[in-house]
């Protein structure tokens, strides 16, 4: 059983998905979903063990060997990030009965659970694959049902949200299938153990330069990277409040992922980032989207938009990170990843709540919530203080890991930067503060409870959970700490 | 006894942690809730009471609890200038809280126990600092401490102290942030440590520019200490109630800053390398030049709380020229003039929340005569005024008589006339406070016009002059530090061997 987990983590949500259709109960397909969520989570869990005390584990498909076959492959990168999607998976299907009850119509809540778990399928495959095409098809399940998750949303302009995805992300995918099949054309393989060895034989050529910029290009559209970044605020502001929480948490972080797999294990350290000046591109691009982000998010009325942007601007911390190439970057910004997705997964869920409740997310309605909705607004207040950078919070945890990266290589006026653009954080969290504390009620909302249980648990989960990992670091800064050094040591 | 002295550290960090359970169970019941507070405050005298013993005897203190990421942990230790510090916040804390009671039912305050709870955050927050054994832990506690009094700044909730907090909020926040950490990573790549030690972590050879940049980005990211040009925040936290003032905004918070100062200056720069540093001169005259404007500023304001503030911001730049002067006598003296100008100007402000309760004034320009109606409460501020002048019989006569040691030693002539002037200024800004006070229809000080207009005033209101003094809490409150002020004049020893053995190690 244990030598199968590998291909259970993808199978297990796959296979699930149309069973749903055939229980079509919406509190049993909720039931069986979470069951599901919570399977694949154990499995991650097995997984991440299992690599951490024995290694990377190579997983050949039908028992077709490993360069003609496909391979699934895990090894810490892959397993820390399979974790974290599990993980958010599973708290937001318990909140997401009743948060779906307000805002999807009561026939598509089927529909929902299936496309939920066809979207994790595709994110977990994309992130257990060894093999490149792979990558594009499970890039396709995952976005296709994105997009119709985000369809679903009860504004009409969920519509156009999601047909401005479809087109961006299309265009994305299909960078990245040129770039793939680039690849294929000078190396015959799309294993990607195989490429990492064929390419450098092959890295002078022109045709190499052009699968690298595609795949790249292609890749910051899916994560949304500053200025390729505009799909991404109105696909999470009018979603459904349970597919933000989600995606916030886990779809651009599967992209990152992506991102630090090409470069560092198939393309090679050498060639991302000698052959090509990828790190002045990747700095520039993050600072100036951190400062864009952090500046557009304080003018927002719409706080998911607020935070969409917020997410726009972390993206840019974990770019920087990435940028430095050295172990401690790409330590601080796989640290992040687990980080953000903590404090995200808390402040959109808490979001959900407050929709539940008082049926949009507008500031003006937030007024008096301190009050009435004290517990949701408190796990605000600490993802927010989690997002400034706080200590004891995750927050400060990467920050402290991003500076002493940038400080290393003596990019001090980065890091002084850096620590200026969490000031902008510090604005965009506090005018959504004293509205919620100092303000009354607007005279026609009328007065909202505390948001229900099933709310409140998987929220405050994650909260503490966001103090828990702020003060005891081992599990977090190890994980990262050791897959960020085997990139650097052997690629794959 | 060792082990026991160890666990009395952490519990004097953990326990008002701990009793905002207690407060906010018995929240509804003022009088239980109350006293879960006081009782608070009395076991925290206690536990510090005999950490000092326990120092005195030459006992080392230090706890451990755990290491956040590889080589920072949090962990405490024991040293004078921490037990000083510790000292004061606690006994004050009782003081205050004391007055706080008199003063939060004399005003009809809201949310009496959101109040008391941050309260006692801000105080663990204090002596998590006061205790703690690296720039780490101190930056942690900083946060904390800064985070615990934005809903006390906040706390009449009106638009005018929403801002208030948006000032408070974004200057300490900015600079801890910008500057503050900032340093101290750099500290941390630069000297491998950040434990405190006795003179300083970073080697012999280091970068003198390097150190210098360091400095400056220390004393700008310590916001607390209110260096010019950040220290708008602490008039701006007026707003909050009376006793938040007093013990948070004129001790526990801006000694906070100024400890840290003093911190950083003897345990991480070390005094040797503090006076070979470029950038030193600067930011002694930097703080020299904040505490000349900020007195100036002082005799402008009519409000009497935001005078006091604008006060604290110049003797808050005493301390901090003290530890830049990078002499034994200035550390001395900024050590003791953290508690003796703790003790004035919490009397002072006190004196000011009493005047606001009971008769419902807070302009200098309406205070004339009031001394008749509260004499006593008027007696303490001219007692607390001449602390802060520094002059006898009063405790602050010591601290400034070190300083003006160190500013001679130290051949900084320049400072020596700036602490004189600063002293002529305090004079002219603190003492018309209370002869007006006491003597209504002296108008020497004010112009012909304003002065006629006084008189009246003053005359119609003669005849209804009735003894009618603070409430009893409040009253007491002000009379203990008061004979605080008195006693530290007449009996600085125990002060003056904690203060001189901050160089030198333990006792």
């Amino acid at each position: 059983m244990t030598a199968h987990l590998p291909i259970l983590q993808v199978i297990i949500p796959l296979m699930a998905a149309p069973i749903c259709l055939i229980l079509k109960r919406a509190k049993l397909v909720w039931l069986f979903s979470l069951i599901v969520s919570v399977l694949a989570f154990s499995v991650s869990v097995l997984l991440l063990q299992q690599v951490m005390t024995s290694g990377v584990i190579s997983y050949e498909l039908g028992g077709w060997q490993a360069p003609w076959g496909i391979e699934y492959r895990i090894d810490k990168l892959n397993a820390f990030v399979l974790l974290i999607i599990t993980s958010i998976s599973t708290l937001v299907l318990i909140a997401a009965q009743a948060s779906i009850e307000k805002e999807i119509p009561k026939d598509k809540h089927t529909l929902f659970y299936v496309l939920f778990l066809l979207s994790l399928t595709g994110m977990l495959g994309i992130v257990a694959t060894g093999d490149a095409f792979n990558v594009f098809v499970f890039l396709e399940i995952s976005s296709l049902s994105a997009y119709a998750l985000i369809a679903l949303g009860k504004n009409r302009r969920a519509l156009w949200a999601s047909y401005q995805y479809l087109i961006m992300g299309t265009i994305g995918a299909t960078f990245i299938l040129i770039g793939i099949g680039l690849m294929y054309q000078m190396t015959g393989t799309l294993n990607m153990q195989d490429l990492s060895q064929r390419l450098p034989e092959v890295a002078a050529t022109r045709t190499v330069f052009v699968a690298f910029a595609f795949v790249t290009v292609g890749l910051c559209l899916k994560l949304a990277l500053f200025p390729l970044h505009l799909w991404l605020p109105n696909a999470y502001a009018f979603a459904p409040s349970i597919v933000t929480a989600f995606f916030a948490a886990t779809a651009t972080k599967v992209a990152i992922y992506l991102l630090i797999r090409f470069t560092f294990s198939v393309f090679g350290l050498s060639f991302s980032f000698t052959t090509i000046p990828l790190q002045t591109v990747f700095m520039a691009l993050g600072l100036i989207g951190i400062f864009v982000a952090s500046s557009t998010a304080i003018y927002q009325n719409n706080i998911k938009h607020v935070f969409a942007y917020s997410s726009i601007s972390q993206i840019g911390y974990m770019i920087i990170g990435f940028s430095l190439s050295s172990v401690t970057g790409l330590t601080s910004t796989l640290l992040h990843l687990f980080n953000h997705a903590l404090m995200k997964s808390a402040i959109f869920l808490a979001l959900a709540a407050i929709m539940f409740r008082v049926g949009n997310v507008q500031l003006d309605n937030f007024r008096g919530l301190g009050r009435q909705m004290p517990l949701t607004m408190a796990a605000i207040v600490v993802g927010g203080l989690s997002l400034i950078g706080v200590p004891l919070t995750v927050g400060f945890v990467s920050k402290w890991y991003l500076l002493t990266a940038l400080l290393e290589q003596g990019w001090w006026p980065i890091a002084a930067l850096v620590l200026l653009a969490s000031i902008l954080a510090v604005v965009y969290v506090w005018r959504i503060v004293e509205v919620a504390y100092f303000k009354e009620p607007l005279p026609d909302r009328a007065p909202v409870k505390e948001a229900p249980l099933i709310f409140l648990v998987p929220i405050w989960i994650l909260v503490i959970a966001n103090v828990y990992f702020g003060i005891d670091t081992r599990f977090s800064v190890q994980v990262a700490e050791s897959a960020a050094q085997s990139l650097f040591g052997v690629s794959l | 006894m060792n082990l026991s002295l160890e666990l009395m550290l952490q519990l004097a960090i953990i326990m008002p942690f701990l009793s905002t359970i207690g407060m906010v169970t018995v929240g509804r019941f003022p009088n239980a809730r109350e006293s879960v507070t006081i009782t608070t405050c009395l076991l925290l005298i206690y536990l510090v009471v005999q950490l000092y013993l326990g120092l005195s005897a030459g006992e080392s203190i230090a706890a451990f609890w755990w290491e956040l990421l590889p080589g920072l942990s949090i962990s405490f230790a024991i040293e004078p200038l921490g037990m000083l510090f510790a000292l004061i916040a606690s006994f004050l804390w009782l003081v205050t809280t004391c007055y706080a009671i008199g003063y939060m039912r004399g005003h009809n305050e809201k949310n009496q126990t959101r109040f008391y709870v941050c309260f006692a955050i801000a105080i663990g927050a204090v002596m998590g600092l006061a205790f703690s054994a690296n720039l780490f832990t101190l930056f942690i506690f900083y946060e904390v401490l800064t985070l615990s009094t934005y809903p006390l700044v906040t706390h009449a909730g009106s638009e005018k102290a929403k801002k208030g907090g948006r000032t408070y909020l974004g200057i300490l926040l900015f600079t801890s942030i910008v500057f503050f950490l900032l340093a101290i990573v750099s500290t941390w790549f630069v000297a491998g440590t950040l434990d405190f030690k006795p003179g300083g972590i970073f080697a012999k050879d280091v970068d003198k520019i390097v150190a210098g940049i360091l400095l400056v980005l220390f004393i700008f990211g310590i916001g607390k200490a209110a260096i010019m040009p950040f220290h708008r925040w602490l008039p701006a936290a007026m707003v909050a109630p009376t006793p938040v003032s007093s013990l948070l905004h004129a001790v526990a918070v801006v000694k906070a800053g100024v400890f840290t100062v003093l911190k950083v200056c003897v345990f991480i720069f070390g005094i040797d390398l503090l006076a070979v540093l470029p950038t030193t001169q600067f930011l002694v005259y930097l703080a020299g030049a904040s505490v000349l404007l900020a007195s100036i500023v002082a005799m402008r304001q009519d409000n009497l709380k935001a005078r006091l503030a604008y006060s604290t911001v110049s003797q808050l730049g005493y301390v901090t020229i003290g530890a830049l002067l990078a002499s034994s006598a200035g550390v001395i003296g900024s050590s003791m003039h953290i508690a003796m100008h703790a003790f004035g100007k919490i009397t002072l402000f006190f004196c000011a929340g009493a005047i606001l309760v009971t008769l419902h004034k807070s302009k200098i320009s309406e205070m004339r005569g009031i001394g008749l109606q509260m004499p006593l409460t008027m007696g303490a501020f001219f007692i607390a005024s001449l602390s802060i002048i520094g002059v006898p019989p009063t405790g602050g006569t010591w601290s400034k008589w070190y300083l003006m040691i160190a500013t001679l030693e130290t051949e900084q002539f320049v400072l020596m006339v700036t602490l004189v002037l600063s002293s002529l200024l305090n004079i002219a800004y603190l003492l018309p406070i209370s002869f007006h006070a006491f003597f209504p229809n002296l108008s020497r000080f004010t112009s012909a016009n304003d002065a006629t207009c006084q008189t009246q005033n003053a005359q119609v209101s003669l005849p209804s002059f009735a003894i009618k003094e603070a409430p009893l809490p409040s009253l007491i409150a002000i009379i203990v530090t008061t004979l605080g002020c008195l006693t530290l004049f007449v009996y600085p020893q125990p002060l003056f061997e904690l203060a001189s053995a901050v160089l030198t190690g333990r006792e």
